[in-house]
Formats: structure tokens, sequence, C-alpha cells
């Protein structure tokens, strides 16, 4: 019992089975990332506001160059295989799985950066002018303000926000990770040791202000429960950080075993290249399209 | 039981074959597309039973609210704790079975046996080949959904019990309820999706690279048609619920607020989350799967009848290209009517009438499939066997499922019927007496060629009566519980709206006592409908052992290649070289030697 058609295309559709079925299998992802990315625009329009800036634009340009470099690498290593040279398929192999851990690395940073970084919303107008004060001096709440502008682009419109609304953003001390007012609340913390960040347009570090837990109405660290900004931010890159490490499996896998395929099945073995590279330039293909959705717009 | 048959075919497995892969790999880890067609039927018949109980505890519930369940209730309670005390079915506990119930049906027993099941063990034996195209994947896609099914099950046990928001489990409800079995419905639904991915991709790429010479497209038969739609179907719909599961999964375990609306108020209280969020993006994601899904549900069905009418009359489908042509357009169709869901959203006017415009286009080819497959009995010799009475049956079950579905297509007659027993009456026509006879049909029309044995018609046929009679006497007076206004997911099947309570005493609305009675006999009917399965049970298992034995390999004279093989057929399917000469359904062709020529029979040479 044979299964025809394995390495050897059919001939009325050109294409052996496992590139049909890769095909099928990137429609399906499609789907799949379309969804999200349909949730990302009906989250977006819905939304009142919709902050902007948030991430650092040159970071995710690198990445995205480091993307694009590894498609160009694995389609080396599939053309090398074509030429017979299996030396050189290693190579840029190794760099096509180099890059995929450097963009892993790459994004574990930004993510870092972000579980660490937190705002403050307080519980009433007065208590919130008070720590804008003591955080920016006389005209503290006119920075947090122009804050608040930039993020959200307010730029052209009339509506007001009282203080207790604005969020102080900035680090807590010993910088920990995934704090929230309900975690400070069960820990039975009395109160924080918040650093403000620069005031709009400065690179200067105010110097850090004591607030007592109980003064804060909601505190998050820039994590999924945040806004639904960071929610769709978080879930959209980390499934796709997903298929980058899976897909970086695989083709490790490939690159491990390929002395004992190359001899045994060098047609196949260059099918499976080609098809996992299918696979490779649709997962940046996904960033493509995520890097201007999130980042820039 | 298992064993045992497992050692006999083993036997004769190993006396074919110079290796004996064993019992673990023959069996469990098996690639063969007949084992796990075979898996996935025996699995889907369990969760079906299984679901069934479920409703039949509701059932009881419904009838006698707060009467202990005779026998069950002491083991519910045992099982489950305080959500069953003294036998009495909680209206949590009502709600868990419910929504278990609906997920259980449809994503763990009527689609896996559909389409997993029959389409594994019929589909690449219906084109002449070896196997489906990738079987590892195959094996890979029965673990997943029986880690699905797994998680499922757990999630009964576990603290607080199974999901309770319904198997629609719309946030913000589904999300606010503090229990965990939502976590563990999402986690299982992912499986589940996984696999019929790994599913519809290998059944594409089968039946598009492994047809056998000759085997054109408009010569494949109709059963594998319908598999082939119902694949891209789940290829391209399932995936946004599985964007839509990952986004419910990342609000109930990170606490962001996809589905969460800003200013949300649970029990009095102000929900403590950044809202913003929007509880209808999860109605467009599930109804986007939610609604194709019933045509994953009602095609294959719509496949295993032609196959079973056809050889049953004797003679050719009636309009075999109009019914090619209505599946392709139904698969098509499909994707662009699912917000007929959500007529009462407040979604707007104008998408409520695109909507309700496509789901009138759509109805066009399902009933050009339904009047091909009618069209079909006329001037044919009916063999009126367990499979074709099973098949005869659904087609006017399957009429009243479907047109009963328009007055709930239009949104101006939605308003009154949304929500109601007369949608839980037109969708169960729809799948009961509809698919799952013809499901039933299937697998009294395969078995022989699965087991080399007849099912008993005796039995089959008291199976088919009982079943017939039971599901009407079910599912007809939910109708009009539903055009009196009875609404769904009531623990107390509607005694709180009774006009008996003294509390609606003048409610013009009120339940009246007739609605209310409705329960009673509707509880009696699922009763005998319970007592209806245990001949198929019997007959299942019995004729493994004692069923009549087939006459030859092609015991129903049948001319699709799946009659073409060894009973059963071996690993590898075919014996000899498969080259198809003929279309599907040549019975009756005038001048032929027999009433029948399978497809793989060259032209009888013309005499001179």
């Amino acid at each position: 019992m044979e299964i025809p058609y394995t390495v050897k295309p059919r001939p009325d559709t050109g294409l052996y089975n496992a590139k049909l079925g890769i095909w099928l299998f990137l429609a399906s992802e499609v789907m799949l990332f379309g969804g999200l990315f349909s949730a990302y625009i009906l989250l977006r329009v819905g939304a009142d506001l919709w902050p902007h800036g948030m991430l650092s634009i040159p970071i995710g340009t690198f990445n995205t160059f480091v993307l694009i470099a590894s498609s160009v690498t694995v389609v080396m290593s599939w053309a090398s295989l074509k030429l017979g040279k299996l030396a050189s398929f290693k190579l840029y192999m190794t760099l096509t799985i180099a890059c995929a851990f450097g963009f892993l690395g790459v994004k574990s940073y930004e993510y870092y950066v972000k579980f660490t970084h937190y705002d403050v919303w307080f519980k009433d107008d007065a208590t919130a002018q008070k720590y804008f004060t003591a955080a920016y001096g006389e005209k503290g709440e006119a920075d947090v303000r122009k804050h608040f502008v930039e993020r959200f682009h307010l730029h052209n419109t009339k509506a007001t926000y009282d203080p207790h609304e604005i969020q102080l953003a900035g680090h807590i001390q010993g910088n920990p990770l995934f704090a929230s007012h309900k975690t400070l609340a069960k820990a039975k913390t009395e109160k924080i040791m918040f650093e403000p960040d620069p005031k709009f347009g400065s690179h200067d570090h105010p110097k850090a202000i004591e607030i007592p837990v109980s003064d804060v109405k909601r505190l998050s660290a820039y994590v999924p429960a945040h806004s639904t900004y960071f929610a769709i931010y978080f879930t959209i890159t980390a499934l796709h950080g997903l298929h980058v490490l899976g897909g970086a499996l695989v083709l490790g896998y490939f690159l491990v075993t390929a002395d004992k395929w190359w001899k045994k099945a060098p047609e196949q073995f260059a099918n499976r290249i080609e098809v996992g590279g299918l696979f490779w330039h649709f997962v940046d293909l996904v960033w493509i399209f995520l890097f201007p959705i999130i980042y820039l717009l | 039981m298992q064993a045992k048959t497992s050692t006999h075919t083993q036997e004769a497995h190993s006396h074919e074959h110079h290796h004996d892969p064993g019992f673990l790999r023959s069996y469990v880890f098996s690639t063969d597309h007949k084992v796990i067609g075979i898996q996935y039927g025996f699995t889907a018949l369990a969760f079906l039973f299984f679901g069934f109980l479920l409703m039949m505890c509701m059932r009881w519930q419904i009838a006698k609210p707060g009467v202990p369940i005779p026998v069950v209730g002491g083991m519910l309670e045992a099982m489950l704790g305080d959500v069953a005390k003294g036998g009495v079915m909680s209206p949590d506990l009502y709600n868990a079975f419910g929504a278990m119930h609906g997920t259980i049906m449809v994503f763990l027993a009527v689609v896996p046996l559909a389409f997993a099941a029959f389409g594994n063990y019929v589909v690449p034996l219906q084109i002449g080949a070896v196997d489906m195209a990738f079987p590892r994947i195959n094996m890979a896609s029965y673990q997943s959904f029986a880690a699905g099914g797994v998680v499922m099950f757990v999630s009964f046990f576990i603290p607080g019990g199974a999901a309770q928001g319904g198997w629609t489990s719309y946030s913000p409800l589904a999300s606010v309820i503090p229990t965990n079995g939502q976590t563990f419905w999402l986690i299982g639904m992912v499986l589940l999706i996984t696999s019929s991915l790994l599913g519809a991709v290998n059944f594409i790429a089968t039946v598009i690279q492994l047809r056998a010479p000759g085997l054109t497209w408009m010569r494949m038969p109709f059963f594998t048609w319908a598999q082939f739609v119902t694949a891209f179907i789940l290829l391209l719909a399932f995936p946004p619920l599985e964007a839509a599961g990952i986004l419910q999964l990342v609000d109930k375990v990170f606490g962001s607020s996809f589905f969460l609306p800003s200013g949300l108020v649970v029990s009095g209280k102000p929900y403590d989350v950044s809202g913003g969020g929007s509880p209808l993006l999860w109605q467009h994601l599930f109804w986007f799967l939610g609604h194709p899904e019933v045509y994953v549900l009602i095609l294959p069905a719509m496949g295993v009848i032609s196959e079973i009418i056809a050889c049953n009359t004797r003679k050719p489908l009636w309009g075999y290209k109009s019914l090619v042509y209505s599946v392709l357009a139904v698969g098509f169709i499909s994707f662009i009517v699912w917000a007929h869901h959500m007529y009462l959203t407040g979604m707007g006017t104008k998408i409520s009438t695109f909507f309700q415009t496509t789901t009138m286009i759509i109805s066009i080819p399902s009933v050009i499939i339904l009047t091909c497959l009618f069209m079909s009995l006329w001037g044919g010799s009916i063999r009126f066997n367990t499979p074709m009475l099973f098949s005869l049956a659904f087609l006017p079950m399957f009429g009243i499922g479907g047109l009963t579905g328009l007055p709930l297509g239009f949104n101006f007659s939605d308003l009154h019927l949304h929500d109601s027993y007369y949608v839980i009456a037109h969708f169960h026509y729809v799948v009961a007496p509809g698919t799952i006879f013809a499901l039933f049909a299937g697998i009294y029309f395969w078995y022989p060629k699965m087991t080399g044995r007849y099912m008993n018609e005796t039995l089959g046929k008291t199976h088919f009566w009982l079943s017939l009679i039971g599901m009407n006497l079910v599912f007809m007076p939910m109708f009009f519980q539903g055009l009196y206004g009875m609404s769904r997911r009531m623990s107390d099947g509607g005694a709180t709206y009774a006009l008996t309570n003294p509390a609606n005493e003048g409610v013009v609305t009120a339940l009246t006592s007739t609605v209310i009675k409705l329960n009673v006999f509707i509880t009696h009917a699922a009763v005998l409908l319970l007592i209806a399965q245990i001949p198929f049970i019997i007959n299942v298992f019995m004729s493994m052992f004692n069923g009549k034995k087939v006459e030859s390999d092609n015991p129903w004279q049948a001319t699709t290649l799946d009659w073409q093989t060894p009973t059963p057929p071996p690993h590898g399917n075919f014996t000899k070289e498969i080259v198809v000469y003929r279309g599907p359904y040549e019975y009756s062709v005038p001048g032929h030697p027999a009433d029948f020529t399978p497809q793989n029979m060259p032209d009888p040479k013309p005499a001179k």
C-alpha cells in the first residue's frame, strides 16, 4: 500500500499532497487571524479612546526586518537543497532559526517592558490633582493632560475628562511584574513608591512619590487586563509568537535531521523544506499586517 | 467485548499480512482511515447517548420542577454534590446540563459522526484511494478530538461544574459566571477545533489528490461531494470561533475585556474590569461558525441519504448536477447568513435586512436538494429495508425542520419566535429526526461493509418506527409551546410565568395550563424515544457476532466504489487496480447485464 503523490505532484493539480495540505492549512490560518483582525477593527471602532504610540517603533521596525530577513534565508535554504548544496542549506537554515529566536528575544524584551510599566487612576479629582502636583510640580495636571491628549489623539476634540479619569503612568519601585490594585489589596500592601514617567517632551525622571493604596481607584500594568488595546495587542502578538516558535521548532527539526533525510529521500526532504518555508512566509506575512496596525496606526 | 472482537479480527489480519502491527497500533494508534472512522463512530455514538441522557434529566425537571429525579437524582447527588441536593436539579445544574447537551450533541456527537466517522470510513473508499492523504494527521485529529471530549466530560466534576452559559456561550454571561466550567469548555473547544481543522485539511487534500484514475469531478458520488463541501466549511468557518474562544479565554484567565462592555454591573456591583469590549463581537464570531455549522450537520446527512435512495430505488439520482451545484451554493452562501441569529441584538435594520435576504436565498439550493431527493423516488422500485426507511423519514422530517425555519429567517416574525421553544423545535427537527435519522440510516447501510454482517431487520424496523413516533411526539408540541410564548432555557419549564402562579394573576401573556401540561406529555414522549434506542444498541453489538452474513462484497448491489472492495476492506482497501469508467448512479441502465453497473466496470463490448 502506497499513498500516491506524496513526493511527485499529481499531473492534473500540479501539487504534491503536502503542498496542497499546507495551502489549505494556511487558508484556515488566514481565517483565524482574520477573525482576530476583525475583532481588532470592531473593538477599535467601538472604543471611546484608543491609545497610540504605546510601543517602540524602532524596536518594532528592527523586528520586522529580522523576520523579513528570515523569509529570505528560508527561501535560500530551499534553493540550496534544489541545487544539491547541503552545507549551504544548513547555513541558511541556521540563520533562519537564529532570526526566529532573535525575533522572539526582542519580543520578550518588549513584553517585559510593558509588564513593569504601570498606569494609576485615583479615587477622586482632589486626590488625583494632589499626586499630579507631587509628580510634576505646580502645573502638574496640565502635564498629565498633555500625556493623555497625546496618547489618545485628542487634539481636535473638545471633550473634557475629570482628573480622576486620567491616568498617571510610571514604574513601581522594585519593578514588580503584573501588579494591580487587586493583587496589592490581596497582599495587604499599604503604599507603593511610584516613579512617574518624564514630563511630556522631556527625558528627566521626576522624583518617586509615595502613594497609599487607599488613594488608588485602579492600578494596572500594561497587560491584557489594562485595556482592550493591550488585550488585543498581547493576544495577537502572543499567538503570532507561538507560530514563530512552532515554525522554528519544526525547521530546527529539519535542520537536525538533515543528513539522514538528505541521504534517504532528497526530493521529499526538499519538499518538506518548501512546505515549512510556505508556513514561514505566512508567519512573516501576518507580522507585516500586525506591525502597522499595532505599532503605527 | 471490544477486546474480544479485536483479537478475533487481529488473527485474520495477521494471516493476510507479513507483519503484525500489534493491538495498540491496530486499534488505538492506528493510521488506517477505516479504524479511525470506527473510533470516531463509537466515541460519537457514546457522546450522542450521553447528551441524550443529560436531556432526559432536564426533561424531568421541566415536567416536574423541584421533584427529585427518580433513581438518577441520587446518583447525581453522589457524583456532583450540592447542585443536585436531594436528587433535585438546581437551576445551576440545569444550566450546566443545557449548555453541555448542546455542546456535546453538536461538537462531540453529530459532527464527528456525520463528518469524521462516515467521512473517514467511506470517502477514501468511494474515491478509490488506499487511505487518506495524511494518515498520521488523521490519527492526530482523532486524538485531539478525544482529548477535547475528555476535557468536556471532566468539566462536569470540577468544583462549580460544567459551563453554564449555553452552548452559544454568550458573553458577558459566560465570562462572569465565577466557576471554571467555561474555561474547561473553551480549552475543550480549542482541542475540538484543532481536530476538525486537521480532519478538514485531510479530507480536502484526499478528495483532490487521491481520486482514482477516471473519477472526474462529475463522476464523484454525491456523498463525497457533500463531505468535500463540509470540509471546506469546517476549514474556513471554525477558525473565527477559535479566535473568539481564545479571546474569551484571555478574558476569563487574564481578566481582559474583549467581550465585557464598560459599566458592566454583575449581581448589583460594578464589575472590576477595564471594560470597552463588545458583547456583539462574540456573537458575530460565534455565529460566523455557528451558522455554517448547521450545514456541517446537514450536508453529510444529505450525502448519506442520496446514496441510500439511489441504491434502494434502483435508479439514478434525479438531477445529480443540480445536487452538486446546489451543495456548492449552500457551502458558499452559508458564510453570509450568520447574523440572522442576532436580529434581536439591535445591530440595525439595514444589517438585519441584508441577512434576512441571504437567509431566504440559501433556502433555494436547500430546497433544490430536497426536491431532487423526492423526485428520485418517483418510479423507483423501492426496497423498504431499514436504511431506506430512515432515509424516507428524513425527507419530510427535514422538510418540516427547514420550512419552520423560514419564519425565523424573517426578522419581523423572528421578533415573536426568537428564543422560544419554537426555535428548539425547528432546529431539532433538522438535526434529530433529520440528521440523526440519516446517520442511523448510514449505520444500517454501511454496517455490512464494516463487519461483513447485516444488522437485524426486525430490531432495525422496531427502532425506526418507535423513533419516528417518539421524535414527532417530542418536538411537534414544542412548536405550539413556542408560538404561545414559552421561552427557552427556563429551569422550571415555565412555571414562573404560568397563569396558575398567583403572581401572574391577570397577566394576559402568562402561559396557560395547556402549554404547561404539554411539558409532561413531551417528557413521556422522550422516555419513549429513549426506549426506542434500546433495540438499536442491542442490534449494533449483537449483529457483530450473530448478524446474517453478507452473501457478497456488494450486498446492496450498489454502484459506487465503496462496495467494490473486500469485506471488511483490508488495510489499503482495494485488492485490484481501480479505474473508473462511469458516473456514480448507473442503476437499471437498459441493455446492461444487471440492474446496477459499478463505476469501475468497463463498458460491455457491443455485441456484433
